[in-house]
């Protein structure tokens, strides 16, 4: 991977990002997982974890780790920017695991669905119009992130696509299904939210008993589908 | 065996250093605001640094030992009375079956962290006896302590404070101060404040506003400008890293941050100094002093260092009084 196509910053002291571009993008999160998944595989000593979003990873670790197992550096951040350009050198021979497809299934019907009138409204569709679109769509889950197991999926049809709500509202119920410009999400607890709720599911994305307590993670795909549960 | 909650206090949680290893799935780290603080007191107690402990904050907790321990406070000082007797920070103190601690004064400080010998009997959720309040899990019940709440402990310990006339110097405790200069690196996106706003951000004073808890400090002082308009997708943001809102004020993120954010990364507090910041509350000022990466590893490696020099001397003291 040449140089100018990545940046690689500080995220604090014990941080730092490298980061692919600044869009929402398929090509973009595909190499933010591959990245993911090199140092999932190949950790280095004094790891403590990295965290994938739309176009960059993330990686936490410790100082004093870093820093006694690689002594030839001066600091811990040059020690792990080393370690990050030897990984995008190695990108390439990794395989790919293919994606797993997780259906969910919505209920679009009345108070569940606060929205979707707006929605349809704005962009001159009768609300079973928007549903079909909505439903007949894979989403790629680009990252969790805001609460715990919140999966920001895209990107929805144009068609669809609404601005977010000018005032959030203060209680979002859980379940809620929410678009915001070309993304949609679920949210996985009560929480103030600024998103067109256009449905509610009762999938639960969020059991805090597993060791993986969440259900998606970046690189799934989605598919929703209406029902009356 | 456990302490007693009589009054619960405004927020009063277990926590510990932080859950790590779940931030990808939006679960982020809470733990204490004052890692620093807490680190000292579990030490001085010869608990592992990561030991449970009840943070609070003023009006802070009545607490009822109902059986006996061994305990310490740090952080902030809310001018504590056991049984009505003076109790100092940074020092190990006997409390006897029923006694009870009181914090009567908010004499300096935020956040005051009660940490007891061999620690609380918790329950980790991925790792962690940290609270998580918006999941409601980890910690004591996933919420804020109440009234009557027992929160149960391992061990009885008697000992009488004769035998431990001990405390920590005061050269290890933080440099806290009403107005203190944090340290910080340059975020990703300084360099896209215009010039003047580089210069106020290092130059001039911002003040905590009163929209500030544990999620994120607000801060009010002169509008910062970047030199153009920039919309970021979302990615990480760490603890102690400092955004700019799209009205030109400051925020500064804490220990129960969301995992990912789209504002402009301006700098991140350094570690080291976190603890300065974490005592503050409303109309507190701070200032911002940017350093290199190399200045501050080399800060809190000198940190690590002496709290290991801490941990050691504080065990090697317990080995000798079992040989009294």
């Amino acid at each position: 991977m040449r140089a100018q196509l990545y940046k690689i910053f500080p995220l604090g002291i014990d941080a730092l990002t490298i980061e692919f571009g600044n869009r929402i993008s398929a090509e973009l999160n595909d190499k933010t997982l591959d990245l993911f998944r090199y140092f999932e595989t190949n950790p280095f000593a004094g790891l403590i974890e990295t965290v994938p979003a739309y176009c960059s990873l993330s990686i936490f670790y410790e100082v004093r780790s870093v820093r006694k197992n690689y002594p030839e550096f001066l600091t811990a951040f040059e020690a792990v920017q080393e370690l990050v350009k030897t990984a995008l050198q190695n990108l390439t021979e990794l395989p790919k695991p293919a994606p797993r497809l997780i259906e969910i299934p919505v209920n679009f019907k009345g108070d569940f669905a606060p929205d979707l009138e707006f929605v349809a409204a704005s962009n001159n569709l009768t609300c079973q119009k928007v549903i079909e679109i909505f439903t007949a769509q894979t989403y790629r889950v680009f990252m969790i992130g805001f609460l715990p197991a919140f999966a920001y999926l895209g990107e929805i049809d144009a068609a669809i696509g609404a601005p977010r709500k000018s005032t959030p509202r203060l209680k979002v119920p859980r379940g809620s299904v929410g678009i915001a410009g070309r993304q949609t999400g679920i949210y996985p607890f009560d929480s103030p939210g600024g998103w067109q709720i256009i449905g509610n599911t009762d999938f639960k994305l969020f059991t805090p008993e597993n060791e993986t307590p969440c259900a998606l993670q970046a690189g799934d795909l989605v598919k929703f589908y209406a029902s009356n549960r | 065996m456990s302490i007693l909650i009589d009054k619960p206090g405004i927020l009063t949680t277990l926590q510990d250093l932080g859950r790590n290893g779940f931030r990808r799935f939006g679960v982020n780290q809470n733990g204490v605001m004052d890692k620093i603080a807490v680190r000292l007191v579990n030490s001085l107690l010869g608990n592992d640094e990561n030991e449970a402990v009840l943070e609070m904050h003023f009006p802070a907790a009545e607490i009822q030992f109902e059986a006996p321990t061994v305990f310490a406070l740090g952080g902030a000082d809310f001018a504590a009375e056991l049984n009505q007797a003076p109790v100092e920070n940074w020092r190990l103190y006997a409390a006897e079956k029923n006694s009870v601690l009181k914090f009567t004064n908010k004499t300096f400080g935020n956040r005051l962290y009660l940490a007891i010998k061999r620690g609380f009997k918790t329950e980790k959720w991925l790792g962690s006896a940290s609270t998580n309040l918006k999941a409601g899990i980890g910690g004591f019940k996933g919420r804020r302590l109440q009234k009557n709440d027992r929160v149960e402990f391992n061990h009885e310990l008697r000992m009488t404070n004769d035998e431990f006339n001990f405390k920590i110097s005061n050269s290890l405790v933080p440099f806290y101060s009403k107005f203190p200069t944090v340290r910080c690196l340059a975020g990703a996106e300084f360099d896209l404040l215009d010039g003047q706003s580089k210069e106020k951000f290092v130059n001039e004073n911002f003040t905590v506003t009163q929209s500030s808890d544990r999620m994120g400090f607000r801060l009010q002082g002169v509008t910062l400008y970047l030199s153009k308009p920039t919309e970021l997708v979302s990615s990480a943001v760490n603890f102690g890293t400092i955004q700019l809102l799209p009205a030109g004020q400051l925020i500064v993120l804490m220990a129960d941050h969301q995992t990912s954010g789209g504002y402009p990364r301006i700098a991140h507090v350094i570690p080291t100094d976190l603890p300065l910041l974490a005592q503050l509350g409303t109309n507190d000022k701070v200032a911002f002093h940017l350093i290199s990466i190399e200045k501050a590893e080399n800060l809190l490696m000198k940190l690590e260092n002496d709290l290991k020099l801490l941990r050691l001397a504080c065990k090697f003291r317990q080995l000798t009084n079992a040989f009294d």
